[in-house]
């Protein structure tokens, strides 16, 4: 089973380090990485897609809870949510396979960002199976190079995950 | 006031009441050393920075406050490695402080620059490496509240030279601000509720107790507990003290050289109540058949360690200290005569013991130095054959009384461990029971107990091998011994070089008046028993093997 896990962080310089190597020392498997800055700017927001069954996941998130720069951590895939990566592809084009391809783009409502005498460089969002899908479509044209940036991940409506709330919940507790 | 960077880490220190630091000068702690010539803490120079680290270890788990160690960068910080580990694995509350670099060449792998807070990383609580002055007294309040708090355990402050040098405005921190660190205290009242349940449910419950006890100061409480309920109490190696051996319900040790009667117990046990304990594989044997007719209850205060090797039934998460008193608020007394009546057949049939044929047996050494201290004396040991021996004829009774190294087995951990046990707690008779090859590995702290004239006793018990390792290879690797056959210096003459007493025993005659010898002198004392070389630690559970089949 695979979980998006959503993690708020003290922006504090060592705290990737920290959370990849606790990732490889238990033996977790990190499916994908994200990280950036929150709407607090002291805050960074991590979203880490694990794999693994129910005890996996809740050693994950209490292990993750231990480093003392972790606020909170959320399983957004229990809650109704949006995903979302975005991709760079690098195609190889003859002119034979251009149209093709800019139809392509067309229908996963991509976006052809580069192009080059014998490349289009495309960027695509969206959710993990239309992204396969469109690098799948690619694939016998000769993809030349591709950059993910792993998922990030948003509940949906105007439940949120941010500190303010976090600390709200713990008052009310 | 302006202070240099040093300056503000040792008010800082003052203002955390540190009376005493184990270090080792050198290079990018020359600011700090200078700092140091003025202030008001004793300064304890240790021979290698790892007995630093293990004598700041040994004197946090005597007295209960945080032990505090100092180093330069590269291989002074690298050298307190085994040391911060070695209290990571048992929850000590450790400050390391270590020089770096200037920032202005850090990075370039400039002269003793190594990435200690990277280095570190997984065998601390949490790191720092400090980027300007203004940050020192804040990160040292911070650091001290983390290793204290919660499950203790090691905090590293990393200290650029030019951070140390560079002068700054001191002002005292106010509130923490530590939003992502919220240990806790009270567990919550449903699974208090759940637990008391079951416990009444019980007929066989056991309560098997770890070094969180200790470290909680839950002592009292268990014991009152463990009455309340009439359950028999089996410790961890970490939780030996934390209940009185000498009381009837007490099991002694559990796991792979612990007592029959304990392991019994836990085996035939209907609930298990698992009080500041981890579920080591030391203590569980074959984890599928440990417990496995029992219900389990699991108190801790680390969430982390609640469902991380076993199965628990009911969860109850919280400092045991607070736990213990909350439950015993909802319990009734309760009386189980037919399950202590076997428990008492099992301790009759199946008593520690050995086959005492009068020649000097390592076993009868430990229990003379347990008849002539009273059970009163402060011990720490190194890691091996005479550890077990020690867990298993001194009966502790006391919490902090046995101070040993459990989760990470570091052999030369005693020696440097007594000398901090004994700096910090002065009036104490402090023994380190040792093996011949454990003691080699920080022979050079023998030069500061005797610099500093810490009246530590050193037991070494001397069979001429790696004597676990020796045992293993005896029962699992057809006594073919492969480099645990050990040539020794004299330690008589060693002891007497370091400016220390120094005693041989090699009769049983001589044990008794020797050791009372060694107890009254005001010095340092190294003791060499030549003990029977091939006496192996008895019972034992085999690796992997369930708690219920024990050898010997």
């Amino acid at each position: 089973m695979t979980h998006t896990l959503a993690v708020l962080v003290e922006n504090t310089p060592g705290i990737l380090a920290r959370v990849a190597g606790l990732f490889s020392r238990r033996g977790f498997n990190i499916d994908s990485l994200a990280v950036g800055r929150s709407e607090d700017p002291g805050i960074s927001r991590m979203t880490i897609v694990v794999e693994g069954d129910d005890s996996i996941l809740e050693q994950v998130t209490k292990q993750l809870h231990k480093l003392i720069d972790v606020i909170k951590i959320t399983d957004v895939t229990r809650d109704d949510f949006v995903d979302r990566e975005l991709v760079m592809i690098k195609v190889n084009t003859e002119t034979s396979t251009r149209a093709e391809i800019m139809q392509l783009v067309d229908i996963f409502r991509a976006r052809i960002v580069d192009v080059g005498p014998k490349s289009l460089t495309i960027e695509v969002t969206g959710y993990e199976s239309k992204i396969n899908a469109f690098e799948n479509s690619l694939r016998p044209f000769g993809i030349l190079e591709m950059v993910r940036t792993g998922k990030v991940a948003m509940l949906r409506g105007f439940k949120s995950i941010t500190i303010s709330d976090h600390q709200k919940r713990e008052e009310t507790n | 006031m302006n202070y240099s960077g040093a300056e503000i880490l040792i008010k800082s220190l003052e203002a955390e009441n540190v009376d005493t630091i184990f270090g080792y000068p050198g290079g990018q702690v020359l600011p700090i050393y200078d700092a140091l010539y003025d202030a008001d803490i004793r300064h304890i120079l240790c021979r290698h920075e790892q007995g630093a680290a293990h004598a700041a270890d040994g004197y946090a788990r005597a007295t209960g406050r945080p032990g505090v160690c100092l180093a330069t960068s590269g291989p002074g910080a690298t050298n307190l490695v085994t040391g911060i580990a070695n209290a990571h694995m048992d929850s000590v509350p450790l400050v390391a402080i270590t020089g770096q670099v200037p920032w202005s060449l850090l990075g370039r792998d400039s002269f003793q620059e190594a990435d200690i807070t990277g280095i570190t990383l997984p065998i601390t609580k949490h790191s720092y490496l400090v980027r300007d002055p203004s940050e020192l007294a804040r990160i040292v309040k911070e650091a001290f509240y983390i290793a204290t708090t919660g499950r203790p355990g090691p905090v590293l402050i990393d200290i650029p030279k030019d951070v140390s040098s560079t002068v700054n405005e001191y002002i005292v921190p106010e509130e923490l601000h530590l939003p992502g660190y919220k240990p806790v205290s009270e567990a919550d009242s449903w699974q208090v509720v759940e637990a008391a349940k079951a416990i009444a449910a019980s007929e066989r419950p056991v309560i098997y107790a770890g070094g969180g006890v200790i470290i909680s100061g839950a002592h009292e409480e268990l014991l009152r507990f463990a009455e309340l309920l009439m359950a028999p109490v089996a410790t961890t190696l970490m939780g030996l003290g934390g209940f009185p051996g000498t009381h009837p319900l007490s099991l002694g040790m559990l796991g792979m050289h612990g007592t029959k009667y304990a392991n019994f117990a836990v085996c035939e046990c209907d609930l298990l109540i698992a009080v500041g304990a981890r579920f080591d594989d030391r203590v569980t044997g074959k984890l599928e058949t440990f417990a496995h007719e029992a219900k389990v209850i699991h108190i801790d205060i680390d969430p982390a360690e609640i469902g991380k090797n076993v199965r628990v039934d009911i969860p109850v998460n919280g400092d045991v200290k607070i736990v213990l008193k909350q439950l015993m608020n909802v319990l009734q007394p309760r009386l189980g005569e037919a399950w202590r009546e076997k428990i008492q057949m099992w301790k009759k049939e199946y008593p520690i013991d050995f086959c005492d044929n009068r020649e000097l047996k390592p076993q009868a050494v430990i229990r003379e130095i347990y008849r002539q201290t009273g059970g009163d004396a402060r011990i720490t040991t190194e890691v091996g054959q005479h550890q077990m021996w020690t867990a298993q004829y001194y009966t502790f009774s006391k919490p902090r009384s046995f101070i040993s190294s459990g989760g990470l087995g570091t052999m030369g951990y005693g020696m440097p461990a007594a000398i901090g046990v004994q700096a910090g707690c002065p009036g104490d008779t402090v023994f380190d029971i040792a093996g011949d090859g454990s003691i080699q590995m920080n022979i050079q702290e023998l030069c500061t107990a005797v610099n500093y004239e810490l009246p530590i006793n050193v037991a070494v018990m001397d069979n001429g091998f790696l004597g676990m390792v020796r045992q293993w290879q005896e029962l699992f690797y057809n006594r073919r011994y492969s480099q645990t056959k050990l040539f020794n210096p004299d330690f008589v003459k060693l002891a007497e070089a370091y400016g220390a007493e120094g005693f041989r025993v090699t009769k049983r005659s001589e044990l008794a008046p020797v050791l009372e010898q060694a107890i009254r002198s005001s010095k340092p004392v190294m003791i060499d028993f030549m003990v029977e070389s091939e006496e192996n630690v008895m019972p034992m559970v085999p690796p992997g093997e369930s708690l219920s089949k024990m050898l010997g």
